[in-house]
């Protein structure tokens, strides 16, 4: 046998992947593929879909096998050793709290998601490029419990995430965010999240909590998050791919993928306060403000990407420039909001020490010092006195983000921001023009949104009558799991490690 | 003498997480693959119906006639999760490719018999088209099914079909000195020649079938219940008699995998039909529904690959006895 001429990767590729699909005729495509039209893209060419990434299978499990060994082993010498002793603080884990009851879920769902577009084309090459992400989601919502379950046998409110992901209210922001996007069509799906989220705004999830990780000694999560860089920068890949495919397939989608885009940078933007307000607030050790973050990964790398796409008819999304007024405040206004509904929160919540306070002064400049640094101040001396504040009385919520409606209009930070939206003779609230732009192009979706609080007053929540009752219901264990983080158990426990495991060398010696 | 090592000792506060207690019956040691699919879906509180199915949940039980009382005891025996599951297949694609080096760089397919040389690139290699609808259909059952233990697996499942039909793939490049010749003339066959068409009719009505455990039945069990064994086991055994020693050498990864993914299809079987007896009943029926139809879709097929239909009988008498271990079929 004769060895034969090397096929180049691309048709290579293309034999071992689109070579094997056919054109169905016993059953007719549309009822095979009965999910690809009605969201009105239109594709004239699957053909065109230019592979973003040439794996075959086998690579693909040659390159992953690889990144796991190397992930379990370290989860695993992390767990033999007690790596938790090793953080920079235990209020540091509110940060990984928050990623567990918010993230990881969502990671399963884009697992669920993924499989779904990567049945729903009728292109091969985009299927199993959506095949292989909904693997890589499930990868990422599996390290992340694997190395968080670590973290729940030592600290409380790790314990009940499952229960409360599906129940507490401010878990309803990112789960009403990702159902969103599962619930929309195929495409707008991969265009929220492979391209939004995960191109535009991935750098303002994941640099936050994986360098935050870094900079605060978790090393669990700072080994997962670096093992799940190569595939986040495959997702980027793929998520420009499906805009640019879409844009170059016909004109008629141009304004389909423009209001996409609206919608899910203002989505995406609204999810990502949480992140920015675990940046400046949650982690000791700091990384970057919200605002320096906001202005490198969007100001300057998001809006020339936006520049890039200028050439096939797209626009920067609509309500850009309120996220730019809202930088300096967005983060000490969902503090203060996450602080004062701490009775009903599976984290810690605490006022900064003076040195934070300084930090914050100096990142934020004149208006935080105004603004926030005395209301903070003053949160404190009430804690000191022994009246720690909570807010006992139910938020009212945004229809569209699930946040509750507290951020400040535009141009006045002194005002509450609050939009009237009507649908079918109901008045619905939002929290911004963002919102409630969206709320009015697809009413019909946002009406059906479970809004927490009403879920409550319409006891649905258990029969809880006020907060407290709410928070027992969502199985939280007050001042354990839920309150300040002073004086908590989680608080004293490390004290308690600390000590002893300062004192092993010494009682060795 | 043991080695005394002296470490930092703290007392745990838990476990694990209370879902996983709750399951486990108690704050109990629990294995990574627990922790890595149990309650891992969402159950309630979805915001918004699907825009593309109106009439269901985002997630829904109802999607198939399979009721389990917790769709979380579907676990699999293989306990995958996606960190175990990606290094197996890791060291099999180790092998796989040494192997496919080896039989390329020795030519050892060279000595094997002309006749049955034709016989393999007519049959096996368009089998490639059906292990893709075996990833498609999968890719229905991971993304629709109900509880993370079923679904999680069906998505590796949805993935290994795809290497599947990758490796038929490259038997066909090496048995055609890379050259694409081969596999253009089996797509034709798949598509055209009337000993394909039972097959790729019944194929594609696989993929327009709307209750995913009846795809997972047709899929899973009775097709490549039924294809397995006969084109890689059955047929492999005629090449090595004619000069293809080397050819299981080419269909290790799938002969391997078809037994090890066989533990977690019958499991599935099992376990859902042991639940209810309407279960068993739903789980009968799509059986009886499906067998014959493949059965008689590969008769051509087999008529041809081996002169008769001795072996598609044989190995169709044996996915009824397997059947009957899972208590169907009665």
């Amino acid at each position: 046998m004769a060895k034969g001429k090397k096929l180049g990767l691309k048709e290579r590729y293309a034999l071992m992947t689109r070579g094997l699909d056919w054109e169905t005729s016993y059953q007719p495509m549309d009822a095979v593929f009965p999910y690809d039209h009605y969201e009105g893209i239109k594709i004239k060419d699957w053909d065109g879909w230019a592979d973003p990434f040439r794996l075959t299978m086998d690579a693909y499990w040659k390159y992953q096998a690889e990144k796991e060994r190397k992930l379990y082993a370290i989860l695993d010498a992390f767990q033999q050793n007690n790596g938790q002793l090793n953080i920079s603080e235990a209020r540091y884990l509110s940060a990984v709290k928050l990623w567990l009851q918010g993230i990881t879920p969502l990671e399963y769902a884009a697992h669920r998601g993924f499989a779904h577009a990567g049945r729903a084309f009728r292109g091969a090459g985009a299927r199993i490029a959506c095949q292989m992400q909904s693997l890589d989601e499930l990868r990422h919502a599996q390290t992340q419990l694997h190395a968080f379950s670590h973290y729940n046998k030592f600290f409380h409110g790790f314990h009940g995430f499952a229960h409360m992901r599906d129940r507490a209210w401010y878990l309803s922001i990112p789960k009403s965010f990702f159902e969103d996007a599962m619930t929309a069509g195929p495409f707008e799906f991969v265009t929220s999240i492979s391209f939004a989220f995960e191109y535009v705004l991935t750098n303002l999830l994941f640099m936050p909590f994986v360098s935050g990780a870094a900079y605060n000694g978790d090393m669990a999560t700072t080994t997962f998050g670096f093992s799940a860089q190569s595939d986040e920068s495959r997702h980027m890949t793929l998520g420009l791919e499906v805009v640019k495919f879409m844009l170059q397939q016909h004109e008629d989608n141009v304004p389909i993928v423009q209001a996409w885009l609206d919608k899910w940078f203002w989505r995406g933007y609204r999810l990502l306060g949480l992140v920015g307000t675990m940046m400046d607030y949650m982690l000791p050790k700091k990384v970057m403000s919200w605002q320096e973050a906001w202005g490198i990964y969007w100001e300057e790398n998001g809006i020339a990407l936006f520049h890039d796409l200028a050439r096939y008819g797209i626009r920067l999304p609509k309500h850009h420039e309120v996220a730019a007024k809202e930088k300096h405040r967005l983060t000490h206004e969902m503090w203060l909001t996450l602080y004062q509904y701490g009775n009903a929160l599976s984290l810690h919540t605490w006022i900064p020490d003076d040195a934070e306070l300084d930090w914050m002064s100096e990142k934020y400049g004149a208006s935080f010092d105004e603004r926030y640094r005395p209301r903070l101040v003053y949160l404190r001396e009430r804690e000191q006195r022994g009246e720690r504040y909570f807010n006992n009385r139910l938020p009212m919520v945004c229809q569209v983000c699930q946040i509750p409606v507290f951020y400040t209009e535009p141009d006045d930070p002194l005002v509450q921001c609050v939009r009237i939206v009507e649908a079918g003779g109901t008045k619905h609230h939002c929290c911004s023009d963002g919102c409630a732009d969206i709320f009015r192009r697809e009413p019909e979706k946002y009406v059906q949104a479970l809004l927490p609080p009403q879920q409550i007053y319409r006891g649905e929540a258990g029969g809880a009558r006020d907060i407290w009752e709410y928070a027992a219901w969502l199985h939280l264990e007050k001042d354990v799991d839920t309150g300040e983080y002073r004086g908590s158990p989680d608080q004293q426990h490390w004290a308690q490690w600390q000590q002893a495991h300062k004192a092993t060398p010494a009682d060795a010696a | 003498m043991s080695i005394d090592l002296k470490t930092t000792s703290i007392e745990p506060l838990r476990k694990t997480f209370d879902h996983i207690a709750e399951k486990l019956g108690g704050d109990k040691a629990a294995t990574r693959y627990q922790e890595a699919v149990w309650g891992l879906q969402p159950q309630l509180n979805f915001h918004y119906r699907p825009t593309w199915d109106q009439r269901y949940a985002l997630y829904d039980p109802r999607r198939t006639a399979i009721v389990m009382k917790d769709f979380d005891d579907l676990v699999d025996p293989r306990q995958y999760y996606y960190g175990t599951w990606t290094m197996q297949r890791g060291r099999q694609q180790d092998a796989q490719e040494r192997n496919f080096e080896l039989v390329e760089k020795r030519e050892l397919l060279a000595g094997l018999d002309a006749a049955w040389r034709d016989r393999l690139t007519r049959f096996v290699l368009p089998l490639r088209h059906v292990a893709w609808a075996g990833n498609t259909n999968n890719s229905f059952i991971c993304a629709y099914g109900y509880g993370a233990p079923i679904t999680s697996a069906a998505g590796m499942h949805m993935m290994d079909e795809l290497g599947v039909a990758q490796y038929i793939s490259r038997i066909g490049l090496v048995l055609a000195d890379n050259e694409t010749t081969l596999l253009d003339a089996a797509k034709d066959a798949w598509m055209t020649a009337p000993m394909w068409q039972p097959l790729r009719e019944l194929v594609e009505r696989s993929m327009v079938t709307q209750d995913w455990f009846e795809l997972f039945v047709a899929q899973n069990f009775v097709i490549d219940g039924l294809i397995y064994p006969l084109a890689f086991d059955r047929f492999d055994a005629h090449l090595v008699a004619h000069g293809g020693a080397a050819f299981p050498m080419l269909t290790e990864f799938i002969v391997d995998w078809h037994a090890e993914s066989a533990r977690w299809v019958d499991a599935m079987l099992k376990m859902a039909a042991a639940e209810t007896p309407a279960n068993r009943q739903h789980l009968d029926a799509w059986f009886a529904q499906w067998l014959p139809a493949v059965a008689g879709a590969l008769e051509p097929l087999a008529a041809f690959a081996f002169g008769d239909t001795g072996a598609l009988t044989d190995v169709t008498a044996a996915l009824r006895a397997r059947a009957g271990k899972l208590g169907l079929g009665g």
